[in-house]
């Protein structure tokens, strides 16, 4: 269950920015989810509930926005949509393909009041 | 815009009402791991000025992690100083364990957490002011999942797999042996008794992580341990 340890790191950021962008509630948390991030969606609405309970972010709702695997092929330069980490080249059969898209664990915004 | 009621959207007009409910949009653009990377950073930049090799070995429980180091400790101990950083959730069985081997070892325990991160592990380095040029064993929380995300600052990550546990490990839990250095196949000695298929084992490993380094070893009957403390040499010339 690291997502509960990811969800206080979430509003460690949030509560630090909130006197620089000025705003005492946060009613939405759009965060980027890579597919290979190892985060499991469930557990972080989960956690995020529980770890924003009596913060600025207290009954905010978190918003993920699934990111797509992604890779390129370092033998043939294919373009590949990636499902898991450990898929092979479609194209030529290599493993071990360059990452491009899909371990995102960003904040991207936030709705606040 | 605002989700609930659309204001701040140019489609949204209330006549009359130049409505606007408060809320509004910043943008944060920030990694969620940017902070434990800060800490990361930090030790990793004490570990070098100091010259201390950092090895993060991570397994799932019961995998020999504790018996590889105390074996470890036991035969380098005439050639290296070492120190040690325990994980666990709860207990200091294994800092006593590791302290009985004569070498200074710090017990962090994470209570509810699933790893280490890398803020407890500055603070563990804090208190226990490291040798320069000495070896330091950081022992995460016994699980495959959680620390692999973690940076802790260390130089290499070792993750050990041992011949009891199921070959397809490095498929199951991929992000572990994508973010490991080298995979210890540990408890060899019993792979007459036990249905593990080695060779499965390090394509699945190979397939996740082309570079990993792969050795094979019996911590506690003491076969190929030779290389593992070669590996480590290797490192510290490096």
């Amino acid at each position: 269950m690291h997502e509960i340890s990811l969800c206080q790191s979430v509003l460690k950021i949030i509560e630090k920015q909130a006197a620089e962008q000025k705003y005492s509630r946060v009613k939405t948390v759009f965060l980027e989810v890579g597919r290979l991030a190892g985060v499991e969606s469930e557990a972080l609405y989960f956690g995020f509930d529980v770890v924003m309970k009596g913060s600025i972010a207290d009954g905010a709702r978190l918003e993920l926005i699934e990111v797509a695997g992604q890779a390129t092929c370092p033998q043939c330069s294919t373009q590949v949509a990636l499902l898991q980490r450990f898929d092979a080249c479609p194209v030529c059969g290599v493993t071990g393909l360059q990452i491009n898209a899909g371990e995102e664990l960003r904040i991207k915004e936030l709705e606040v009041e | 815009m605002c989700l609930d009621c659309g204001c701040g959207s140019e489609q949204v007009q209330i006549d009359g009402q130049p409505h606007a409910c408060g809320r509004r949009r910043v943008s944060i653009e920030t990694d969620i791991l940017a902070a434990n990377n800060n800490h990361a950073a930090a030790n990793r930049k004490l570990l070098s000025e100091k010259n201390i090799l950092a090895l993060n070995l991570l397994s799932s429980p019961g995998s020999g992690k504790t018996s590889l180091l105390t074996r470890t400790i036991y035969d380098l101990k005439n050639t290296h100083e070492m120190i040690v950083i325990e994980g666990d959730q709860q207990t200091t069985n294994d800092a006593k364990r590791i302290r009985a081997t004569g070498v200074q070892a710090i017990q962090i325990n994470t209570g509810k957490g699933c790893h280490l991160d890398a803020h407890m592990v500055g603070h563990a380095l804090e208190k226990l002011q490291p040798q320069a040029g000495s070896l330091l064993f950081i022992e995460n929380v016994g699980n495959l999942v959680c620390p692999a995300g973690f940076d802790l600052g260390e130089g290499y990550k070792v993750v050990i797999l041992s011949v009891t546990e199921g070959e397809d490990k490095p498929i199951k839990y991929p992000d572990m042996f994508h973010a490991a250095d080298v995979m210890i196949i540990n408890k060899t000695d019993l792979l007459p008794y036990v249905e593990f298929d080695l060779e499965r084992c390090i394509e699945y490993a190979r397939r996740v992580n082309p570079e990993i380094e792969i050795l094979q070893l019996s911590a506690t009957k003491g076969q190929g341990l030779g290389q593992w403390y070669d590996w480590i040499k290797t490192l510290e010339k490096a």
